[in-house]
């Protein structure tokens, strides 16, 4: 009886801390979802529940013509789909040759991607905007591009290593005995069970570009080349009160694919992440 | 041995053939292996050889001399772009010398392979042979000087750049960069204002990086622990909600953050606080800024950890509580014993790698708060961590020389916490196993 008493009151308890903890977690969300619904543009007249609900800041982020944001939104999957791309392959290829392959600086070269990953890419910003100067690649996607993919190389070659040298050699061994070359090896054995890995390569890669308003920032100059993540921060870092109903409306916009694609695939991500990690 | 020797004999050894020779004829690259008798690999290397030196050389010597020099006239001369050749030839140069050593490497090897008698490949098998061993070499060398151009040469930049006087009324191209040796490390250290920022942003660094993970980890692991009791309903729900945080991009959350803590008209304040009556100053008071900032990390950091650590739990095998109860374990020892040691044995790596993450975590600090507000007598802000210092530092004050040798400040702890981690990554204790 006693005891009974007890667990009920313990299963309420973590009922309770539950609920407090959904009140923390969706009072932001919510709220940023009734300003982008909420009539009106001052953050000063704002209220949680609106008395009049509208999509009229929706509406204005497409048909206004001093809004660019399907441009944005449309600049910011090009370099997405690139980077994405272009990831995958470069760092699926390297994984498997540090995975597979003894060379001469095989080691060396680990210990340098290892520690090059540990440094920000903005530290050296000032450089890579020189440098991009000197190669006629400021203000174009190209340049966002090589910067996106050289940049996070390092992070995910270590990553898909780590997972690669989780898979039994014997395989490529065997293959190899039948008269497979590297590249059916790696196409036909390693990739395809590879694939947790190169699912969360693939999508923190693309998704990179949806996120960073920095390197964007400091690459790219005319209007009509920003991506999301930096025309929406200049949107707002001007008038902050002023435009933040619309701002609003547009990272909604944003937020709702990325999160839905986000809760879908977690539990495959999570499982990549965390072997490639573990046991890497 | 004798074996060997034998087989020698036999395909008809080259004696008279002296290894030391060819790699000495190597000097000018193609000689050696054309003593080989490697005539097409030869004439290759003596052409391509011979054209690098012939258009690189000068090239390659005007950078270095401009990268010592940095110029001699303001009108002619701009200092950034002699600094930026100047890293590019040394980084060229040191690759063209490894090259020159492979070949060197390669002649001696072939006379060595030809005294002892192997015959020389074909053409063809010789380009068989290149794909086969050669395949990584293809794979990792161009991406690794894409590599050096977009991520090493910043970072040779960014140190050089330490040691020079370039600051906003000493800039390029109106005036010529000098080498100053130490100067700025030693202005740091003993100007008032810079030893005084410095210290203050240092401290809470640390402060930020141990306490805002630390207690993002603490919650998360509370949080999975707690919702994996098998008494608790609605799982899938709760923790697709616990989810959402890690889910929104945190670019724009900060940002609505940023709006929710505003002194004046933030949501906080006005639907919360004002009914106790009190307005809090989130974010122009330090003390206050620095608190709302550690929540919001937690917010936005824990559902990764939860993730992670729920994974865990759930593969720890029932048999280890099962045998505990037997032995009438306390619910405490329970944890202490058995949960513990297998989530932290399982993700320590990645638990090392978020903090890591939050020490470098320039977006939340700059986009809530640009590191304010200001403190008095100091350049930098109260939230302000190392690296979104140096960021206004060189993009709003272009302070580029204390930008840089800060980097390197932060550079060092950076290399020191990654040469721990490496010893304790268990990649690479299993790198020698093959």
């Amino acid at each position: 009886m006693k005891a009974s008493m007890r667990s009920a009151l313990e299963v309420s308890g973590i009922y309770v801390i539950v609920l407090i903890m959904f009140a923390v977690i969706l009072y932001p969300l919510v709220w940023a979802f009734s300003m982008s619904l909420n009539p009106g543009t001052s953050l000063f007249a704002l209220k949680l529940i609106p008395d009049n609900w509208s999509l009229e800041h929706y509406r204005w982020l497409f048909t206004n013509p001093r809004s660019d944001y399907a441009l944005w939104y449309k600049n910011t999957l090009i370099v997405a789909f690139a980077n994405g791309i272009a990831s995958v392959c470069l760092v699926t290829i390297l994984a498997y040759a540090f995975s597979r392959f003894r060379f001469v600086g095989r080691k060396n070269s680990i210990y340098t991607f290892l520690l090059l990953q540990m440094f920000p890419v903005l530290m050296g910003m000032v450089a890579i905007y020189l440098l991009l100067n000197t190669v006629n690649l400021l203000d174009t996607f190209t340049g966002l591009i090589l910067i996106y993919v050289f940049g996070g190389l390092p992070m995910n070659v270590f990553l898909v290593k780590g997972y690669l040298d989780t898979i039994p050699r014997d395989l490529d061994e065997s293959a190899k005995m039948d008269g497979a070359g590297y590249m059916t090896i790696f196409f036909r054995i390693l990739i395809p069970l590879a694939k947790p890995i190169v699912a969360v390569v693939a999508l923190f890669t693309f998704m990179a570009p949806f996120f960073d308003f920095l390197t964007p920032r400091i690459i790219i100059r005319s209007p009509e080349k920003f991506t999301l993540a930096l025309g929406l921060y200049n949107f707002i870092n001007d008038k902050f009160a002023n435009n933040f109903t619309i701002f609003a409306a547009g990272t909604i916009l944003i937020a709702l694919p990325i999160a839905t694609v986000f809760l879908l695939l977690q539990r495959y991500l999570i499982s990549g992440l965390a072997d490639g990690a573990t046991k890497g | 041995m004798d074996i060997k020797n034998a087989i020698g004999e036999q395909r008809h050894s080259y004696s008279g053939h002296n290894p030391a020779w060819a790699a000495l004829l190597s000097v000018v690259p193609g000689l050696g292996q054309l003593y080989n008798r490697r005539w097409i690999k030869g004439v290759l290397l003596l052409v391509f050889g011979l054209s690098l030196i012939y258009t690189l050389s000068v090239p390659l010597f005007n950078g270095i001399v401009g990268l010592i020099g940095l110029g001699d006239d303001p009108e002619l001369d701009d200092s950034r772009t002699l600094l930026v050749q100047g890293i590019l030839s040394v980084i060229l140069t040191v690759i063209l010398l490894g090259l020159y050593a492979l070949n060197l490497n390669d002649a001696y090897r072939d006379a060595k392979k030809r005294q002892a008698g192997v015959r020389t490949p074909s053409v063809r098998q010789a380009f068989h042979d290149s794909w086969e061993h050669g395949f990584p070499y293809f794979v990792v060398i161009p991406n690794f000087i894409m590599m050096a151009l977009i991520v090493i040469f910043p970072l040779l930049f960014m140190i050089s750049l330490a040691f020079t006087n370039y600051n906003l009324y000493n800039s390029p191209p109106a005036h010529l960069l000098d080498w100053v040796g130490f100067a700025n490390f030693k202005a740091l250290f003993t100007e008032a204002v810079w030893s005084k920022s410095l210290l203050s942003v240092l401290a809470w660094t640390v402060v930020w990086t141990l306490v805002a993970t630390t207690l993002q980890i603490t919650l998360a692991f509370f949080l999975a622990v707690m919702i994996n009791d098998s008494r608790v309903r609605f799982k899938k729900l709760i923790r697709t909600v616990f989810i959402l945080p890690w889910a929104v991009p945190s670019f724009m959350t900060v940002l609505v953050f940023a709006a929710m803590f505003n002194d004046n008209f933030g949501a906080i304040n006005r639907d919360i606080f004002s009914h106790f009556g009190v307005m809090i100053p989130w974010l122009s008071d330090p003390l206050w800024a620095r608190i709302a900032i550690i929540g919001i990390q937690v917010w936005l950091g824990f559902p990764y950890v939860f993730t992670l650590i729920t994974g865990v739990l759930q593969s720890i095998s029932k048999d280890w509580y099962e045998a505990a109860d037997v032995d009438g374990g306390s619910r405490w020892k329970k944890f202490r014993y058995i949960t513990m040691p297998h989530v932290l044995y399982a993700t320590a790596p990645l638990l090392i790698m978020q903090y890591s993450q939050n020490f470098n975590n320039f977006n939340l600090i700059y986009l809530f708060n640009k590191g304010g507000p200001p403190v008095s007598g100091q350049n930098s802000g109260a939230t302000d961590i190392l690296i979104s210092w140096v960021y206004s530092l060189t993009f709003n004050e272009n302070n580029y020389k204390m930008a840089a040798a800060i980097s390197i400040i932060m550079g060092i702890v950076v290399a020191a916490f990654a040469f721990y981690q490496f010893r304790r990554t268990r990649s690479f204790r299993e790198e020698d196993m093959y």
